[in-house]
């Protein structure tokens, strides 16, 4: 696993020293963790990336992970859903639950430690605890929070407004609240097997595996099979390209085999791309992250042209790769693509379609926002930025004036 | 000369969310009038801070959002066009938006209260900065220009924005310096210099070529 200092050759040494330098400072720190799993999805991705790295700069950190049986979990799916504007019905029993299950994970935890951070709803209610400790507690919200639905936003602000802070990932997730609220994005891990820099070799051996021709345009969307990341609106406006551009769609995505839904959005796609042999919908098995590395490393374009977007960090891992990525304007995209600078947003598929052939038939004015836009994450969205700013927000709950000499 | 030696600094900032957010322009006015200083330096400088390499002469967020989001291109262009360099004490700069904001309302027509696309909305934010040391400490002018080349562009960008709006010293940190160490002249140009109309690797450059040998 990569350590802090390998980071240098790409973010720059001065960064590195500031993060230690950070560390020393935050040294004094102890900091805790808890989230509702230990493998699987972004939250545990990022904190198997962030724990070790927070005490190779010498601040002890740990990480907690929470049980929950079958029902417990049925309530914290239905909050999720709730929180991104679905309509979902609560039962008395349900939060009863929820924090009967919270109490029961509280009593077989201990939270002697200086900084407690919270991830998610579902262990939210362990911040009873609080109130006989002397430390500071956040709550860190990684799921989109826009537009929640009442009854579960009325449920979480009570807890909320116990913490000391609250962290979102994009400014339009902020609302009133009485507790200090505070904006750190996600980022990517530009070591990581999704990101890392690969062979010419071995990008064109996984464009040969799928019988995709590296010689003419290849458009890319990787996203999963969801009708909120608009696969058949990305298969119209490349409709729209290929009356003039002779090129490939390729969608990939893993498969939420699962999801009813799912499987009905994969048909919806299939039956759009029927007929189109230089349409490649390729659903991907999980730990498929070199795979989609080559894939976007060799597409000509690379959308995101979602209709919702918690953050889009398929956004920036494009970016990263030098691609030039069109992408919707929601969630988080605006927040990693200044248009026409480091990408481009659009708004409609008639407009994607437009955006696409420009970038196709101007590669100078491709590599131009290519370049930008790797410049963009390099500054922004690598999980460098991201460990600093999880320290200062451990250092600036002890330090209550704006400007903090350190 | 003996002066006192100058310690480069860097500085590293964490955003925080006010919770508050506007959707027409007498609600970004009310959101300017009220919002804590450190908000206004903000939308004043992130686009500096975000977007350093790209191009120099960046928009301050309000104008930004008035353009582009109420399509107020008149507004849009009055906020664009207020000159920070002018400006000594956030509390005036804050006094200057609204002002044209104020005026701006009481001649324009009915579109004033036009509402921006939902999910477009002006998001008031803060940052809270954090000082480090860099460990370069420079003695005498010639260390100075020497460190100068490899410090981190947050340093540049502490020691020549921040230190004089935000930590309100009325001037850059380098001309102080170098007024102390006796370059009056230099000094003088580079507190004449407008750093908002380059990108921060060109402003070291510049900067360079201004800094004397000894």
């Amino acid at each position: 696993m990569a350590q802090v200092k390998d980071y240098a050759e790409i973010v720059g040494g001065s960064v590195i020293d500031e993060l230690f330098a950070i560390g020393e400072k935050a040294g004094t720190l102890k900091i805790q963790h808890v989230n509702s799993t230990a493998v699987g999805g972004g939250v545990a991705e990022i904190l198997t990336r962030l724990v070790p790295m927070m005490n190779e700069l010498g601040v002890r950190t740990t990480w907690d992970v929470i049980k929950g049986g079958e029902k417990f979990y049925a309530v914290t799916k239905k909050m999720h859903n709730a929180l991104h504007g679905v309509p979902e019905t609560f039962v008395e029993n349900d939060w009863a639950h929820f924090l009967e299950v919270n109490r029961e994970n509280a009593r077989s935890m201990s939270f002697e430690n200086d900084v407690v951070f919270i991830h998610d709803p579902q262990p939210i209610g362990l911040v009873e605890e609080r109130s006989h400790l002397d430390n500071k507690w956040v709550w860190r919200c990684h799921i989109d929070f826009s537009e929640p639905r009442e009854n579960v936003w009325l449920f979480l602000k009570d807890f909320i407004e116990r913490f000391d802070g609250a962290i979102f990932s994009a400014p339009a997730f902020s609302r009133p609240l009485s507790t200090r609220q505070f904006l750190i994005s996600p980022s990517i891990d530009p070591l990581s097997d999704k990101n890392r820099d690969l062979d010419e070799n071995y990008v064109r051996s996984i464009f040969e595996k799928f019988n995709i021709d590296l010689t003419r345009p290849v458009i890319t969307q990787i996203s999963r099979f969801d009708y909120l990341k608009d696969p058949v609106g990305v298969i119209k406006a490349y409709k729209l390209v290929k009356r003039y551009v002779d090129c490939q769609l390729v969608l990939a995505g893993g498969g939420a085999t699962d999801d009813p839904e799912g499987e009905r959005v994969l048909s919806d796609v299939q039956h759009a791309a029927a007929g189109d042999k230089d349409i490649f919908v390729l659903l991907l098995p999980p730990s498929s992250d070199l795979e989609i590395n080559a894939l976007q490393r060799g597409s000509t374009v690379v959308l995101q042209k979602s209709l919702r977007e918690g953050f889009g960090l398929t956004v920036a891992e494009a970016l990263w790769k030098r691609k030039p990525v069109i992408a919707s304007a929601v969630g988080g995209i605006p927040l990693q693509i200044k248009h026409k600078y480091s990408g481009v947003l659009t708004h409609s598929i008639e407009g994607t379609a437009y955006w696409i052939k420009q970038i196709i038939n101007e590669p100078a004015f491709a590599r131009e926002l290519g370049k930008n836009g790797r410049e963009h994450i390099r500054q922004n969205f690598l999980i460098t930025r991201h460990l600093r700013d999880y320290l200062l927000l451990a250092l600036s709950l002890y330090h209550d004036k704006d400007i903090v000499y350190l | 000369m003996d002066t006192t030696p100058f310690e480069f600094k860097s500085r590293l900032i964490l955003t925080e969310l006010l919770g508050r957010r506007a959707a027409t322009l007498p609600e970004l006015t009310e959101g300017i009038r009220t919002v804590p200083l450190s908000s206004i330096y903000h939308h004043t400088h992130r686009f500096l801070q975000q977007h350093h390499f790209l191009s120099p002469e960046p928009p301050n967020d309000f104008a930004y959002w008035v353009t582009n989001m109420l399509n107020e291109e008149l507004a849009g262009e009055m906020l664009a066009s207020i000159d920070i360099m002018q400006f000594v004490r956030l509390s005036d700069l804050r006094k200057r938006f609204l002002e044209l904001l104020e005026e701006y309302l009481k001649s324009a027509k009915q579109s004033v209260n036009a509402r921006c696309p939902d999910g477009e909305e002006f998001h008031f934010m803060s940052s809270r900065i954090f000082v480090v040391p860099t460990g370069k400490i420079a003695h005498n002018v010639a260390e100075f220009k020497e460190m100068l080349k490899t410090v981190s562009i947050h340093a540049i960008y502490f020691h020549m924005f921040e230190a004089k709006l935000r930590l309100e010293k009325g001037d850059n940190d380098f001309s102080i310096w170098l007024r102390s160490a006796g370059k009056e002249r230099e000094a003088e140009q580079i507190s004449r210099l407008d750093p908002y109309t380059f990108t921060l690797e060109g402003l070291r450059d510049r900067l360079l070529k201004m800094v004397p040998n000894s």
